[in-house]
């Protein structure tokens, strides 16, 4: 923990917990742990349990139960060693999230050096005549245990860090090794209590009992896990619905405040709703992610033409219907029709905006990028406009051909003008 | 989910005070039967509110439902000529009322039509009604002369397409279009694309008409004719849209 690193002192200890330590540990965790949660140097309790250990294994079997019983948490306070394991930082989101690093050399020295130590105490020990001879598989055993179990605790933190795909490998290589190892160990007891020559009968009769448990057991367990994870998937969504609802709830308070606050004007409120309408159809129709982060820069057609319609729509008040075919990545001649679109848009509810709603129709055919806006205002004679006004002429027309597309203007025969953009992709772009 | 469609009631509501003027060309001898079935109370006042005077618009609301079986028990009691349906509906949605009147829709004396009403900007759950047998969709935005427009449209057998849906459609065909060794029937001609741009682009029948130089029945025939293309149409090609659209 940063914090616990770089201000011990200051820092007012939260109510402690006993937690396994997941950072800097080097078997389970338990002594980092433990050693945090009593404030003692973690190399007093690691001795403590290794004279344990040489009581006849208590400390081996106390640590197993520690391990057992104890989940485990990021903590272990520890002054003497920053984390190597894992730190916490902060996303771009904002979210805290924990970062597995490499385990240090240190680790792996402490992890051999606990292998000599148990070697030396086995070799040393004398437990008198038949019962030595079990030692060896049960080490054995033990050491598969702990691989597995320490793999558990792997997988939990996997789900805290974001660990990479290449890990899976060596997370089943880790499990297959552990359970290697308890099966060479229990083969072993068996092997040294009867003679090697019963060990088919009995390796037959221990295949039996787990054929049977699992025809017995294993539907359950298969159920279990089934709604385990439908839980968890329905916990997902149930996440997910309370943040739409949260934002729209939030929004739409916020909007119909504003209306009250601006009864007396249609044009703001009907502006307003609009608004609101738009915002609400993105978050519930749009699949995931799209029309979330309004600051990003629209990279295809029909969001570039969305985000115009939209701001125009904002800024004077005229509602603009927007249908969209089809779809292509923007390039430079498309994004040149995009303004020219935009400009039509600008000009259409400005002058024809009383006739109602603004048309806006894209459609992308083969090479072809065609955009028409309409509206149904008094209608528009190019021919009647002053030379010196340039708005059309230049913005719409000029930009048009300039690019290499074509803009026709024309009066629709029930009133109102229509705006024909039609514009040939780059080549490039596919 | 249900308060922003509650929202949307409100909007159509205060629609109708701003169009509550009695609807063009004082139909007299029209009239139709209608049922009304949305989940929500204040959209349904609003559109009764709107199109409800028989003596205006020459519309009835027979009936009205709140969800799929009040819907088809009422549809079925009443057996309105219209049905304005909603897509969302708590009990299975639009699709599950259109596929329980099935019968009622083929019946060769007196069949129910369905209009499809929606908020719904969804183009799955648009185009899932039109195939199940709907004869149109309309967005809740629509001004009250202009449903009842509709409601007489599809009373007299024809389709009804609003821009949205036009869009929807000519977007569901576009990529269908890509292999020409499919059969013809799942195909538009020409004409039926220009007809359906044009609808798209916001004209109505008749500036549809006259812009093509063709009369307004020929309009109304090819509408029909997507239509029933749409209802027909493979569901493997539709299928494959709906995945590519998601794609995208």
């Amino acid at each position: 923990m940063p914090e616990a690193a770089t201000a011990p002192v200051a820092e007012p200890r939260p109510p402690r917990k006993l937690y396994r330590s997941g950072d800097g540990r080097w078997l389970g965790g338990v002594a980092r742990g433990l050693a945090g949660h009593l404030g003692l140097p973690v190399i007093w309790v690691r001795f403590a349990f290794v004279g344990l250990f040489m009581a006849d294994g208590l400390g081996a079997l106390l640590y197993a139960a520690f391990w057992f019983f104890v989940p485990l948490g990021i903590g272990g306070v520890d002054a003497q060693r920053p984390p190597s394991l894992v730190t916490s930082e902060t996303s771009p989101d904002g979210r805290r999230r924990l970062v597995a690093r490499k385990p240090d050399k240190g680790q792996i020295v402490a992890l051999l050096l606990m292998v000599v130590v148990a070697l030396v105490f086995v070799g040393n020990v004398d437990l008198g005549g038949g019962a030595k001879a079990y030692l060896w598989p049960t080490v054995l055993v033990g050491a598969g245990v702990a691989l597995v179990w320490r793999q558990a605790d792997n997988a939990r933190r996997a789900r805290w860090a974001e660990v990479g795909r290449h890990r899976r490998t060596v997370t089943l290589l880790r499990s297959v090794a552990g359970v290697l190892l308890v099966t060479a160990g229990v083969t072993g007891i068996f092997v040294l209590q009867g003679s090697a020559a019963h060990l088919g009968s009995v390796l037959q009769a221990a295949l039996a009992v787990l054929v049977g448990i699992t025809l017995l057991a294993g539907p359950y367990l298969v159920r279990m896990t089934q709604d385990l994870s439908e839980e968890r998937l329905m916990r997902i969504r149930a996440q997910e619905r309370a943040e739409v609802a949260a934002h729209v709830h939030d929004s739409v308070l916020h909007t119909l405040t504003l209306i009250q606050r601006n009864a007396e004007s249609p044009g703001e409120v009907r502006r307003l709703a609009r608004a609101q309408e738009r915002d609400l159809r993105a978050w519930l129709y749009k699949p995931e992610g799209n029309g979330k982060d309004e600051d990003d820069e629209p990279t295809t057609l029909a969001e570039a033409v969305k985000r115009n319609a939209a701001e125009v729509e904002d800024k004077h008040g005229v509602p603009i219907e927007v249908v969209v075919v089809g779809d292509c990545p923007l390039d430079e001649k498309i994004s040149a029709q995009m303004q020219a679109g935009r400009e039509a848009m600008v000009n259409a509810a400005k002058y024809g905006g009383e006739g109602g709603a603004v048309q806006v129709f894209a459609e992308v055919e083969g090479r072809t990028v065609f955009v028409s806006v309409r509206d149904r205002g008094p209608g528009f004679d190019l021919d009647s406009i002053p030379a010196d006004r340039m708005g059309v002429r230049e913005s719409i027309i000029g930009r048009m051909e300039r690019n290499g597309g074509t803009a026709r203007l024309r009066a629709v025969p029930d009133g109102g003008t229509e705006v024909e953009l039609e514009m040939e992709r780059a080549e490039n772009t596919s | 989910m249900s308060d922003p469609t509650e929202t949307d009631g409100t909007a159509g509501a205060g629609e109708a005070a701003e169009s509550a003027q009695p609807a063009s060309g004082g139909p007299g001898e029209r009239h139709v039967r209608v049922v009304l079935v949305d989940d929500h109370r204040m959209f349904r006042t609003g559109v009764q509110a709107e199109i409800g005077q028989t003596a205006q618009t020459g519309v009835e609301v027979v009936g009205e439902a709140a969800d799929v079986d009040q819907a088809v028990t009422v549809i079925t009691a009443t057996r309105p000529e219209v049905v304005l349906l909603d897509v969302h509906l708590p009990g299975g949605g639009g699709v599950e009322v259109l596929r329980r009147c099935a019968p009622l829709m083929s019946d060769a004396e007196q069949p129910v039509r369905f209009l499809a009403l929606s908020v719904s900007d969804a183009a799955e759950d648009v185009i899932g009604v039109i195939r199940g047998g709907a004869r149109g969709y309309v967005t809740k935005t629509i001004t009250g002369t202009d449903l009842v427009d509709s409601v007489f449209r599809v009373q007299e057998g024809d389709a009804v397409f609003s821009p949205r849906l036009a869009g929807f459609v000519l977007d569901a065909f576009a990529s269908t279009d890509a292999p020409p060794v499919d059969e013809d029937m799942d195909r538009l001609t020409q004409r039926e694309r220009e007809v359906l741009r044009l609808i798209a682009r916001g004209y109505a029948y008749k500036e549809i008409a006259k812009q093509l130089y063709i009369s307004v029945k020929t309009v109304e025939s090819h509408v029909s004719a997507v239509l029933r293309k749409l209802q027909l149409s493979n569901r493997h090609e539709l299928t494959r849209w709906a995945t590519a659209r998601r794609l995208v």
